[in-house]
């Protein structure tokens, strides 16, 4: 990932996020949601200004970025293929669906494609269990699938730059 | 008020919504004004409907004609023929295959997937338009409310609550009555109520469909409770991957807040009462309730020994009450109608109608709300259909990963909280997940045991290190590589995490296991001894063969990568075992398809 993400800009926003949030009581989960918002990751550049702003000790700050899986460390790809690994969507193939996926993008579970366009997860129930199996490729919901309709959904994210 | 002749109801619930339901609500919209109708004709947005295998769902109201699946090229038709001429569309109705009947279901009301329903806490879901307070207020919306804080004492509304012996529909089923009573006595200069709306049980989605359909529902029941213990504060604690929910509560906060039903001096009284929203992050752990309290408090999600009960200790060290989004959804009509109301549906132990999830090898998968005591057959064959593909039921899974399975045995157990966890399930959150016999009991356990070794927050070594264990036994088992003392381990490890385990997350976590041990031992035994999945769904114990009906035209042979097939031209051909390495290749290119996995 060369693109640079930790802009003054994004810092500044940062910084009136904090400032905004910083009186209220149990200010952090807020902040944090704020600053992957903005940043699309927290790194550790941005949980120690919120550390020094906040008053918290960074290793505290840490153990809840980490513990949460939608804070991450590292940015994205491009396009973040969720596939949901719930239940009723389990029941219904979601496993083969995802290692389709791997197959194609070369991606595996979790990881983000070299050239930061793609990355693979798999999500615990999104609730849409009616169109059982599902999967999100950023905003774009897919439901109803089948092994058939993978490659056509790749290809489609593949092609554009 | 405009008055309008008829009113297209669109589904606007995350399942509708993600087979298109917005973008047909757009296309009604320009559809009706194109030809003048837009002052005849209202298109609502509303919430879940619950029929989500039948989404995106439209409903033309006075009719109560029942559109499914309806596509974007069906809108103009609809308009012109139904909304212009009055000529229901029959072809693009919902075809009721439950019913014995080829009249064409031309309303709602006579589909037989509601039929058996009693919508308590989905009242409002697919009926009002969420986002609009004047819709919440014309279906007796704060009514409760305003009678709580004008006729009645905190005591009494807690009275109420105890008589209905409602019981917390989150999973573990304490009254509310009572959890409310000891958060009223709990001394405390503030105190607060919480909402509990981190649904992470993986296939359960009504607290979802409850914020979305009716969010001025749990407002009001919040305002109420913290009316009744004298809190001031209330905080919904929501999964930050329900955006939906999460937008439309918000607007419902800030409605709210607008019309002075929240805020200060609520209904001219002295009751004070403001809410605040706070997103998770991904936790499954943070459903549990201190370790809720921990992660708004801003520390990582993880629980904490009770007692100190969140009704003397919770949110900032104060005493706190957590309910689930479907608990409060019934709350305003109790405190309405009254709990004599309430208790003429369910059975004696468990009062009221409970909501499910239906997932799964089912053909009806939505929501549905049933009175306590229905039993499992009427709510899998009845409402839900039956399995698609005309395969046989095997199981159904409820309570999601603190759960287990129940068998065709159990069809005709009533459900209640009691009876589910005698048989060895639970109701968990109300997630039930229907499957097949194509589908592997092991695997389906070892997956519930993944996503608890994945959620486990490794505060406890019961469950940091033996969930572990036990996942790393069950995936030996659907290797190929399991003993039977492997079964004797995974039930000893079973027992000693759930004695051991601090919290309700690991207390439960080997109950997928334990309870498909119970019912479907032989095919735990099968993958042991016979190295056999019966279900074929376990590839490392599965061998590719060619059946009858090989034509010998070589397709499968070019395509081996490591040359285990062999056979001459126009002869049949096999597979060697000994080299074949299951990848599969072979089995797309048989132009007869007797290549199959067994």
């Amino acid at each position: 990932m060369a693109k640079n993400f930790l802009t003054e800009e994004n810092f500044e926003k940062l910084h009136k996020v904090i400032d905004e949030h910083k009186d209220m009581q149990g200010p952090l989960m807020p902040i944090l949601h704020e600053a992957q918002h903005i940043f699309g990751a927290i790194p550790i550049e941005v949980q120690k200004v919120i550390s020094d702003k906040l008053n918290v000790p960074l290793a505290e700050i840490y153990g809840v970025v980490t513990f949460y899986s939608q804070f991450t460390l590292e940015p994205k790809g491009d396009y973040l293929i969720s596939v949901c690994l719930g239940t009723a969507c389990y029941v219904r193939g979601a496993q083969q669906l995802i290692d389709k996926i791997a197959e194609m993008t070369g991606v595996s579970v979790g990881k983000t494609s070299s050239d930061g366009k793609f990355s693979l997860e798999a999500t615990r129930c999104i609730g849409a269990c009616g169109l059982a199996p599902v999967l999100t490729v950023n905003e774009d919901v897919y439901g109803r699938l089948t092994l058939e309709d993978i490659p056509g959904i790749i290809k489609k994210y593949q092609a554009t730059n | 008020m405009d008055f309008y002749r008829s009113h297209v109801l669109v589904c606007g619930g995350t399942g509708c919504v993600s087979s298109g339901s917005l973008t047909i609500e757009e296309m009604f919209n320009a559809a009706l004004k194109e030809r003048g109708l837009e002052k005849e004709v209202k298109v609502v947005r509303t919430g879940c409907f619950g029929l989500c295998e039948a989404g995106p769902i439209c409903i033309v109201y006075p009719e109560g004609s029942f559109y499914s699946r309806v596509e974007q090229k069906d809108v103009e038709r609809i308009c012109d023929e139904h909304l212009l001429k009055g000529r229901i569309v029959t072809d693009l109705l919902y075809i009721d295959k439950l019913a014995n009947v080829t009249d064409i279901q031309t309303s709602i009301n006579d589909v037989t997937f509601y039929k058996k329903q009693k919508r308590v806490a989905l009242k409002n879901c697919g009926v009002i338009n969420p986002e609009i307070i004047e819709e919440y207020i014309a279906f007796d919306g704060y009514q409760a409310l305003g009678k709580a804080l004008t006729q009645m004492t905190p005591q009494q509304v807690i009275d109420e609550m105890k008589k209905s012996g409602l019981r917390g529909r989150g999973g573990g089923g304490f009254p509310t009555g009572l959890k409310w009573e000891f958060a009223a006595k709990s001394h405390g200069d503030v105190k607060y109520v919480a909402c509990n709306a981190d649904e992470g049980d993986p296939g359960a989605f009504m607290d979802r469909s409850v914020l979305e359909g009716d969010p001025h529902a749990i407002i009001e029941a919040m305002a109420l409770a913290a009316y009744a213990i004298g809190a001031e504060k209330g905080y919904v604690y929501i999964r930050a991957e329900y955006p939906i929910a999460v937008k439309r509560l918000g607007i419902a906060i800030a409605q709210a807040n607008a019309m002075g039903l929240l805020g200060k001096n609520i209904f001219g009284t002295d009751f004070n009462f403001e809410m605040e929203i706070r997103l998770g992050a991904g936790a499954f752990v943070c459903g549990e309730e201190t370790a809720l309290i921990a992660s708004i408090e801003g520390e990582r999600g993880m629980p904490r020994p009770k007692p100190p009960f969140p009704a003397q200790k919770g949110i900032f060290g104060k005493p706190t009450i957590i309910n689930n989004v479907e608990t409060y959804a019934v709350v305003p009509q109790i405190i309405l109608k009254g709990a004599d109301w309430f208790t003429s549906f369910g059975t004696e132990k468990s009062p009221g109608t409970k909501v499910f999830a239906l997932g799964g090898k089912i053909n009806n998968t939505g929501l549905v709300e049933i009175p306590m005591g229905t039993s499992l057959r009427e709510v899998i064959f009845d409402i839900g259909g039956g399995i698609p593909n005309g395969r046989k039921f095997k199981a159904v899974q409820t309570g999601g990963p603190s759960g287990g399975c129940l068998t065709s045995d159990h069809l005709d157990t009533p459900i209640d909280f009691d009876t589910l966890t005698a048989l060895g399930s639970m109701m968990g959150s109300g997630g039930m997940i229907v499957v097949d016999d194509t589908n592997c009991m092991v695997d389906f356990a070892r997956f519930f045991l993944d996503f608890t070794v994945d959620e486990s927050c490794g505060k406890c070594v019961p469950c940091r290190e033996g969930t572990k264990r036990m996942l790393e036994i069950l995936e030996k088992i659907t290797s190929g590589n399991g003993s039977l003392e492997d079964l004797d381990k995974l039930e000893d490890l079973a027992y000693s995490i759930k004695d051991s385990s601090l919290c309700g997350l690991g207390q439960t976590a080997p109950n997928p296991v334990l309870s498909t041990l119970k019912y479907f031992r032989d095919e735990y035994i099968a993958h042991v001894t016979d190295k056999k999945c019966p279900a074929g769904q376990c590839q490392d114990l599965l061998s590719i063969v060619i059946v009858d009906g090989c034509i010998g035209c070589t397709a499968c042979a070019r395509v081996c990568p490591v040359n285990a097939i062999t056979g001459a031209v126009k002869q049949n051909h096999v597979i060697d075992q000994t080299k074949c390495i299951k990848c599969g290749a072979c089995i797309p290119k048989c132009p007869k398809k007797v290549i199959v996995k067994q």
